[in-house]
């Protein structure tokens, strides 16, 4: 078991704020950022308040979107998707805590695409594990990390520390 | 057909694969179709108004008596989550019970169908084709007899909820024909099984049946005695019939002693909700003001049966789903 303090996340959290200024530049102000249900929209609050964007945050429940449904079920507690502000032609931020194997992502460009076709998308990740399994890849990084395929890495909430750990016996761990 | 136990609708690790009654079903079960519903009711939202969730299978409607409505949205419910749907009318003439029953559910089966959604005028004839289906088949009951409306019930459910919170705070009046009314029947097991403060069910002793008294719940012949205090207000299709029938004498007199008015609804507390299945006989037992009025949620009921019919097929398909994939892994 191995823990990273929420410090050095929040640290990351402000790189990555960062680099979504000098990648988006002007496009910033009017962009929409939308965090993944649940770690996504943890990292995304932080983010959105420490860039101090104007349009609201938005949230993609993404459990009715995934291609493991007939694996694992459906999500007992699934809420639905918050979108408070059109995505239509915009230039919409993704945000998700770890991004793996990448389905999560197409699940969520999928249901983001059911309200409105974007003019762009940006994907933003505090963390990017090796194994990816689509061609999906983040454009904005906090920390790349080569975990074992056993291990399992969490945002813990609410103090933001992340915590790797041997992976759980279940299916649909990331 | 008689009445068989409800656990059929368990798997064997006890998620609901037919949703054949509200009997027999926890409290846990019950909110979790109102949990998931809450989820699909934001789909309705959206600008696309679909998930992809039963992408590549097949829901077939059964409707052995006709419906408009309850088919229209288990048609909708279905196709917004991505499944092919076939309807097939069911012409009760042509259909004698028995073995065409049973040939007609083999060859929906042979044709790779996934789900069934039943209605019928027998009761107990969801159980029966529960009993005799493919394993891999789920059963929805859509209405039978006088048996159980289901997912009407658990719509009503989820209008309470969405409007009034807490179950155990809520005095509830159901007011009409109970005795015919598979709706009544289904209302009574969901609100007591969820815990409601009070259940009022409010009737001319022609049509309220004697052990519906066993249920918890309070009986009333008196309608604005029994509205006092109430929150919620279900009043329930009266069907002409009845009048025919001789346990009513007159359409008048029933609107009288058991319409909901303008007057009426002012007995109840001040924040009452009025519901109703449908579709309304304006003048018979609801005042077209008070259906129309601020405080009624009848066309909200309707949205809202969307998603939970939405919720009950994916949670049926989804433990179906879940057994296989468990035993292919093995």
């Amino acid at each position: 078991m191995k823990t990273i303090d929420s410090d050095t996340v929040h640290g990351w959290i402000k790189e990555m704020a960062q680099q979504l200024r000098s990648h988006l530049g002007d496009a910033l102000a009017n962009s929409v950022m939308v965090g993944i249900h649940t770690g996504g929209v943890k990292v995304a609050k932080e983010l959105h308040q420490e860039l101090q964007l104007d349009n609201p945050l938005g949230e993609l429940n993404i459990s009715f979107y995934r291609d493991d449904f007939s694996r694992i079920g459906l999500h007992p507690t699934v809420g639905a998707s918050q979108l408070p502000n059109a995505v239509e032609d915009q230039v919409v931020i993704l945000v998700d805590d770890v991004i793996y194997s990448g389905r999560t992502i197409r699940a969520a460009m999928n249901e983001l695409f059911d309200f409105g076709r974007p003019r762009k998308i940006i994907l933003a990740a505090l963390i990017e594990r090796k194994g990816h399994e689509l061609p999906i890849r983040a454009d904005v990084i906090g920390r790349n990390m080569d975990l074992q395929a056993c291990e399992y890495i969490k945002l813990q909430q609410p103090d933001m520390s992340l915590l790797v750990t041997a992976k759980p016996d279940t299916e649909g761990a990331r | 057909m008689i009445n068989k136990p409800a656990n059929i609708q368990l798997d064997e690790h006890g998620r609901l694969k037919h949703f054949l009654s509200i009997e027999g079903l926890s409290r846990e079960i019950i909110n979790q179709i109102l949990d998931t519903a809450a989820g699909f009711a934001g789909v309705n939202d959206k600008a696309i108004k679909k998930v992809p969730l039963l992408r590549g299978k097949t829901v077939a409607n059964l409707f052995f008596e006709t419906s408009t409505r309850t088919r229209t949205t288990f048609e909708l419910a279905a196709k917004r989550l991505s499944a092919d749907v076939l309807n097939i009318n069911m012409n009760t003439s042509s259909t004698s019970k028995g073995e065409t029953l049973l040939d007609t559910l083999r060859n929906l089966e042979a044709m790779q169908c996934d789900m069934f959604v039943v209605r019928h005028q027998d009761s107990g004839a969801a159980h029966f084709i529960a009993e005799n289906v493919a394993p891999h088949v789920n059963i929805i009951n859509a209405g039978d007899g006088r048996h159980s409306h289901p997912t009407q019930a658990m719509l009503d459910m989820f209008t309470i909820r969405h409007f009034k919170g807490d179950f155990e705070k809520l005095r509830i009046a159901i007011v009409g024909d109970i005795s015919h009314s598979r709706v009544a029947r289904s209302q009574v097991h969901a609100l007591s099984t969820l815990g409601a403060r009070e259940i009022r069910l409010v009737s001319p002793k022609t049509l309220l049946p004697a052990e519906m008294a066993s249920f918890g719940v309070e009986v009333f012949h008196d309608f604005d005695a029994a509205l006092d205090g109430v929150d919620v207000i279900i009043m329930l299709r009266l069907q002409k019939e009845r009048m025919r029938g001789a346990l009513l004498p007159s359409a008048d007199e029933y609107y009288a002693r058991y319409g909901l008015t303008t007057e009426r609804l002012a007995l109840a507390a001040d924040d009452a909700i009025v519901m109703h299945p449908g579709p309304t006989n304006r003048g018979v037992e609801i005042e077209g003001i008070v259906a129309d009025g601020h405080r009624s949620v009848i066309l909200q009921q309707v949205t809202f049966g969307i998603a939970v019919r939405m919720a009950v097929m994916s949670i049926a398909i989804s433990a179906t789903e879940q057994s296989s994939a468990r035993s292919s892994h093995s």
